[in-house]
């Protein structure tokens, strides 16, 4: 049980830090930096359960985090409605059209899959790029409202919405959290296990997996939309490919498949880069080929690794208790055991 | 009327590019099963190397070439010994990042070394002419030849050649090809070799009507899948005969639908082709 | 009939790998499928789980047609299957790869895993007992913790069972089950279908080990060439012409 408490201690005291963060800092920028970096978090998570926890590598992240922008943007500079029923609709938005997509992209398979959503993501950036009427093609969308006030709450100042932002992540990863550990998590688990041993053991692979994708998707929207209203413009570009590269480093050197990889990742990559200012456009150099290494060497990435380790250790641990005692340890064991499943 | 012959035209010589790319890309295919996405970047880094051998080694435009094929076909064969080779029993997914890893790789060491500017080649053929009614530019012309000359030789290469026959062997059979004592290790780094090289000569051939820029392999990589989907994945012919069919759909998109659309044509392609057929075109033969 | 193919046929292209088949499964008994290389049993097997849809004839199941089902309809309905290698994920526990087994078996979805309902808890407690079950049943409970990664090539088709049992299946389908471990422990896993049939599961499978066969096996049918050759009991298909000569002059390795 001792270990239990330890997680939760750290849990506790990261969330702890995060909150009083603003009060340590005292830094405008900083704030910024890692408001920005929460909503890509937020968009990681979406990737991840879909290609960490489901095994299908979408490449039309960035094409749906630009549609949950983008839906944000204009329903609020154009169709000038209430900021918060702005953004539902955009979530709303965001899914459906997330649906329709894997409806038809899930039929496909591994390569298949990643080629097809590589191309539906071109479609989306082209669209947005082209359609100038509607998305201000490559001048892109301005004067994108805040977030709106929640009754006395108002979100103008950096501190604030970096409150907002911190919120959302935090209601993201629990819901991450208790989508993993719940029977519709272990689904998925089983299918980027084995589609085929999934499918006979009874699981609807088609429904469950087209469940990921809109859940993916969703989360993609919701960074897209609190981007849009963070950084108050948008153009194509945050549809674009190099965007969901972007997200897939920040999975990969985190932990693709784990819980805190996208945490780990992102925080790491955007503190390195901005350490590496001198670097700006050229840190590629550097993560890209930090990701291929990790691919051969380290596929979990670095909390995967982490897990993996403690996992072994505690194999072994439980494998000598079991020798001298009987069936009965099971119960108590079964907890500690889920709770190291997966971090 | 004109205007058709001359898009026809432009169809031919667009084709011709994506044909060459595309053929690199099923050769790998056909060989290892698996998507290069890092393909695209080998054409990029081929503009960049033929166009400082051009202009700061002050090499002969077709010296350059060959020097571009040396280092591009070099970096494939590194690529897949350093990457693809240790990855091959691995899981799908990982074969893709790390080939991302790489892409992402090359272009910000581009970025880094010849800056983010969009760069033009002159090519010493950039004569106008008129031939059959139309016109166009002696680089158009010689892309077309080019192509064609290429495809000759590799043809020749793999139906002609001991060394050519063990590429087919083994795209068709792998485990048949190891059985009859084929190294497999030399065929594949061969065929990296000789996609690197297309690449190459692809982008040599285009960046004098097109511009050098970091990000010139996205769309050609991508084109290139939806070619090789079209054609079906690992087929040589396919890939020629798709490169050629999108290169003249979208010329004659340009035209005749939306210029600022074009570049939509393939995607939207390749997305009615995989919505009908979920496993491609020409699906490799299952069953047990 | 429990549960019986009617003219079961499937072309690959040109090649028929199955060929007209009829099978009765008697239930109860242990029911096996033999035939050199390439005889159509694992096609035979994908026909029936749902797998493969086939070229013509039907599949039925206690009564109902089967044969239109996609595969996890037809685990619903209680018929559970193995691979000859079953992928396990190698990172997780025995007992977590066992318990979504049991997963066919619950209603709770995205809704109850977000807001943690009594529904989801329970269905979990329900799932997690039943991996539990079906662990002892197969003789696992001691490895119940330890990863997948490290089990013997026997215990991992030991946990394969457990996780076609987990399905509450009225038959199970064993493709190979015995393929790639030693003599004592194929013995292991005969005694463990004997106790799967005992404790009212109907077994059938596909085995090359003849000697084990014909111990273990109630009723069994020959397959060659995608047809069936013969059936009855093991004293039948031991003295049967066809089955020898198709033996002796084909591609023969068992």
């Amino acid at each position: 049980m001792a270990s239990i408490f330890k997680q939760r201690n750290v849990i506790a005291i990261l969330i702890l830090f995060a909150i009083v963060f603003p009060f340590i800092t005292n830094n405008n920028y900083l704030i910024h930096i890692m408001t920005l970096a929460f909503i890509w978090m937020i968009a990681v998570y979406g990737l991840n359960l879909l290609a960490g926890y489901t095994g299908y590598l979408s490449l039309a992240h960035a094409g749906f985090f630009a549609i949950g922008a983008y839906s944000l943007s204009l329903l609020t500079t154009k169709a000038e409605l209430n900021y918060w029923l702005a953004f539902v609709l955009a979530l709303i938005i965001t899914s459906i059209l997330g649906l329709l997509v894997g409806l038809i992209s899930l039929r496909t398979k591994e390569h298949f899959f990643a080629i097809y959503t590589m191309c539906v993501g071109y479609i989306i950036y082209l669209i947005i790029d082209k359609w100038d009427s509607l998305t201000g093609g490559i001048r892109g969308l301005i004067g994108i409202p805040g977030p709106g006030n929640i009754g006395p709450i108002t979100f103008t100042t950096p501190v604030s919405n970096y409150y907002l932002v911190l919120s959302f992540l935090l209601l993201s990863i629990l819901v991450m959290y208790r989508i993993v550990h719940s029977l519709t998590g272990r689904t998925f688990i089983a299918i980027r296990n084995s589609e085929d041993l999934a499918q006979t053991i009874g699981i609807n692979t088609m429904t469950n997996k087209l469940l990921v994708f809109v859940i993916s998707t969703f989360f993609a929207g919701l960074a897209g939309a609190l981007y849009a209203s963070f950084i108050r413009f948008i153009g194509p570009d945050i549809g674009y490919i190099t965007i969901t590269f972007d997200i897939l480093t920040y999975l990969i050197v985190g932990g693709i498949g784990t819980l805190s990889g996208p945490v780990i990742g992102t925080i790491l990559i955007v503190w390195v880069s901005q350490q590496l200012q001198f670097l700006q456009d050229y840190r590629m150099m550097i993560f890209g080929p930090i990701l291929t290494l990790l691919v051969i060497f380290y596929p979990r990435g670095i909390s995967g690794g982490f897990i993996e380790w403690k996992m072994k250790r505690q194999a072994k641990k439980h494998q000598k208790q079991n020798k001298n005692q009987n069936q009965q340890m099971i119960s108590t064991q079964e907890s500690s055991a889920a709770s190291n499943k997966n971090g | 009327m004109d205007v058709l012959i001359q898009q026809l035209f432009n169809g031919l010589t667009l084709g011709s590019v994506y044909s060459l790319v595309a053929l690199g890309l099923t050769l790998v295919y056909g060989i290892l099963h698996i998507p290069n996405f890092a393909h695209g970047a080998l054409y990029m880094v081929g503009g960049y190397i033929t166009l400082t051998m051009m202009t700061q080694a002050g090499l002969n435009y077709w010296i350059a070439i060959v020097v571009s094929c040396v280092v591009v076909g070099g970096l494939a064969v590194l690529m897949e010994r350093l990457v693809f080779h240790p990855l091959r029993h691995a899981p799908a997914i990982h074969d893709k990042i790390a080939a991302i890893g790489i892409m992402l790789f090359l272009e910000a060491l581009v970025q880094f070394v010849w800056g983010a500017d969009y760069q033009t080649m002159t090519s010493p053929y950039g004569q106008v002419v008129n031939f059959a009614g139309v016109t166009l530019t002696m680089q158009r012309l010689l892309i077309i030849v080019a192509t064609v000359v290429v495809m000759a030789l590799l043809y020749f290469f793999l139906k002609k050649t001991f060394t050519g026959a063990t590429i087919i062997a083994m795209s068709q059979n792998r485990e048949g090809a190891n059985l009859v004592g084929i190294n497999t290790n030399r065929v594949a780094m061969l065929t990296f070799l000789i996609s690197g090289a297309l690449a190459a000569i692809a982008v040599s051939l285009a960046a004098p009507i097109n511009l050098v820029f970091p990000g010139m392999g996205h769309l050609v990589l991508t084109k290139a899948f939806v070619i090789i989907i079209l054609g079906g994945m690992g087929s040589i012919p396919g890939a020629i005969m798709g490169g050629y069919i999108l290169g003249f759909t979208e010329s004659l998109g340009a035209t005749y639908i939306s210029n600022d659309y074009k570049d939509l044509i393939a995607f939207v392609l390749l997305v009615l082709i995989l919505t009908i057929k979920p496993n491609g075109l020409f699906p490799a033969k299952g069953g047990h | 009939m429990f549960l019986e193919t009617k003219n079961l046929t499937k072309r690959f292209g040109g090649n028929t790998a199955v060929n007209n088949v009829d099978f009765a499964i008697e239930q109860g008994k242990i029911n096996a499928i033999i035939g050199p290389n390439g005889a159509g049993k694992s096609t035979f097997f994908n026909l029936i789980s749902g797998f493969h849809p086939p070229t013509s004839g039907q599949v039925i199941f206690k009564g109902k047609d089967i044969t239109k089902l996609p595969s996890n309809k037809i685990a619903e309905l209680g018929v559970a299957r193995t691979f000859q290698t079953t992928n396990l994920f190698d990172q997780a526990t025995v007992l977590d790869n066992v318990i979504v087994g049991h997963r066919l078996r619950t209603k709770s979805n995205l809704f109850d895993a977000i807001l943690r309902t009594k529904r989801l808890k329970q269905e979990e407690k329900q799932c997690k007992d039943k991996a539990i079950e079906v662990l002892e049943f197969v003789g696992l409970t001691d490895v119940a913790y330890k990863l997948a990664g490290s089990l013997s090539q026997e215990e991992k088709k030991r946990v394969a069972f457990a996780l076609g049992l987990a399905t509450d299946p009225e038959i199970i389908f064993l493709d190979e089950p015995a393929a790639g471990v030693n003599p004592d422990e194929t013995e292991g896993l005969a005694l463990l279908m004997q106790k799967m049939v005992k404790s009212g599961v109907t077994v059938c499978l596909i085995e090359h080990k003849m000697s084990m066969i014909m111990k273990l096996a109630d009723k069994i049918m020959v397959l060659n060439y995608g047809e069936k050759i013969a059936e009855g009991t093991p004293e039948q298909i031991k003295n049967n012409d066809a089955v020898i000569k198709a033996y002796l002059g084909g591609s023969a390795s068992a």
